[in-house]
């Protein structure tokens, strides 16, 4: 369950990056629906077969790359990246700050002051956004670098 | 004039109104930079790197006593659950960001410099106003689509921190079950006085789980909006005077 999570997440992530990497770069890359799947086979790393006859105008060259180790401020984050006919198939995780696989369920405290509400997103601009982002950002900077590591092949 | 700098594995932004003098900017960031340097238990030449591998108490600068003093007395205030000794080191990176930001918007409005925001990490000090004279906007992240804003707050002199636990990477430890996964809590956003005192409470008040908004509303000149995985918030009485409606 906690895995099915994590990848649902990871996937969220990562179809935010390769947004931002659209943006970036004219070559188009797709998310594939599969990452969350790849990911809950746990953190491997297995080298892709190298294929010389189908190498498409992809920008990335066909393999496994692992990223550098970033540092989230509250722990290290390492992700690796599979390319597949020059597109990416599995961000995988190999480090990221101390995951625990347990889960409690604690009782809240009936307290009568408090309330609550569903969430919902909102299109306001504002000048500063709060988040605890650190391990994103570091998610970043590790798949930036396994991504370079592709490019130059 | 805006800048951000990636310090401490993290962006670091800082702008100021009505001023185009790069020094502020530099003495700041040179500032975070020097935290960075003594506090990153990343860093094995930090100072508190040399303390975790047995650098004797004498040779502590005056300032590491003074900060881990403060450590003490937030785990006293928080009731045990801000609790900087994990796995028998000690990593008071839970409440350093927010006194180094502190002490930065400290540094500026000694400088007769009064209307500007200092973000580290997605916690934030604001002063004054934007440059359209308005209060400053914080948007609230959501913790399930990090392109989202779920909640918008104004501010004229407040801190805002916000706890989590983003991409399933745990930073924060239950003292009392250091072994457990903090449940059901996505994230747990604090406005205080100002951000020393959201950020150390954020920190432990995340670490209480689902109670720990209740801890946020028991405590005076704090208020609290946590989001659960069940995609529900729960906030505090005092909350909802900051919040901008949609």
């Amino acid at each position: 369950m906690r895995k099915y999570f994590l990848g649902i997440v990871i996937t969220i992530i990562f179809v935010a990056y390769s947004t931002i990497l659209r943006h970036q770069h004219s070559e188009p890359i797709v998310a594939p629906a599969s990452v969350s799947q790849n990911n809950s086979t746990g953190p491997t790393s297995t080298p892709a077969p190298a294929t010389t006859n189908t190498t498409p105008a992809g920008q990335y060259k066909d393999g496994t790359y692992t990223g550098s180790v970033d540092n989230a401020f509250y722990g290290n984050v390492q992700v690796s990246a599979t390319i597949q006919n020059g597109k990416i198939t599995a961000v995988n995780f190999l480090q990221y700050p101390d995951e625990n696989p347990n889960s409690i369920y604690v009782n809240t405290s009936a307290i009568p002051y408090l309330k609550q509400e569903a969430i919902k997103a909102q299109g306001s601009s504002v000048s500063i956004v709060t988040g605890a982002t650190f391990t994103s950002q570091a998610f970043m900077q590790s798949l930036s670098s396994a991504l370079s590591q592709a490019m130059q092949g | 004039m805006k800048r951000t700098e990636l310090i401490m594995g993290m962006p670091i932004t800082v702008e100021i109104i009505g001023t185009n003098l790069t020094k502020h900017f530099e003495t700041l960031f040179d500032y975070f930079k020097e935290v960075d340097a003594r506090y990153s238990t990343y860093k094995p030449d930090s100072e508190i790197s040399q303390i975790n591998n047995g650098l004797p108490e004498a040779k502590w600068t005056d300032e590491m006593r003074m900060v881990l003093a403060i450590c003490e007395k937030t785990r006293k205030d928080t009731k045990g659950y801000f609790n900087i000794k994990h796995k028998g080191k000690l990593d008071p990176s839970g409440l350093v960001k927010g006194w180094a930001i502190n002490n930065a918007a400290d540094m500026l409005r000694k400088t007769d410099i009064s209307n500007f925001y200092i973000e580290a990490g997605g916690d934030i000090q604001v002063s004054g106003r934007d440059a359209e004279h308005r209060k400053w906007t914080v948007g609230i992240r959501n913790p399930f689509n990090i392109k989202e804003i779920i909640k918008t707050i104004s501010v004229t002199a407040e801190g805002i921190a916000t706890s989590g636990a983003y991409v399933r990477g745990q930073h924060i430890y239950d003292p009392f079950h250091p072994d457990r996964a903090i449940s059901r809590v996505e994230s747990l956003t604090v406005i205080g006085e100002n951000i020393f005192e959201a950020d150390r409470y954020a920190t432990a008040a995340y670490a209480m789980g689902e109670k720990g908004i209740g801890f946020i509303e028991s405590t005076p000149g704090l208020e609290g909006y946590m989001v659960a995985d069940d995609q529900l918030a729960t906030y505090t009485s005092g909350f909802e005077r900051y919040v901008v409606s949609a």
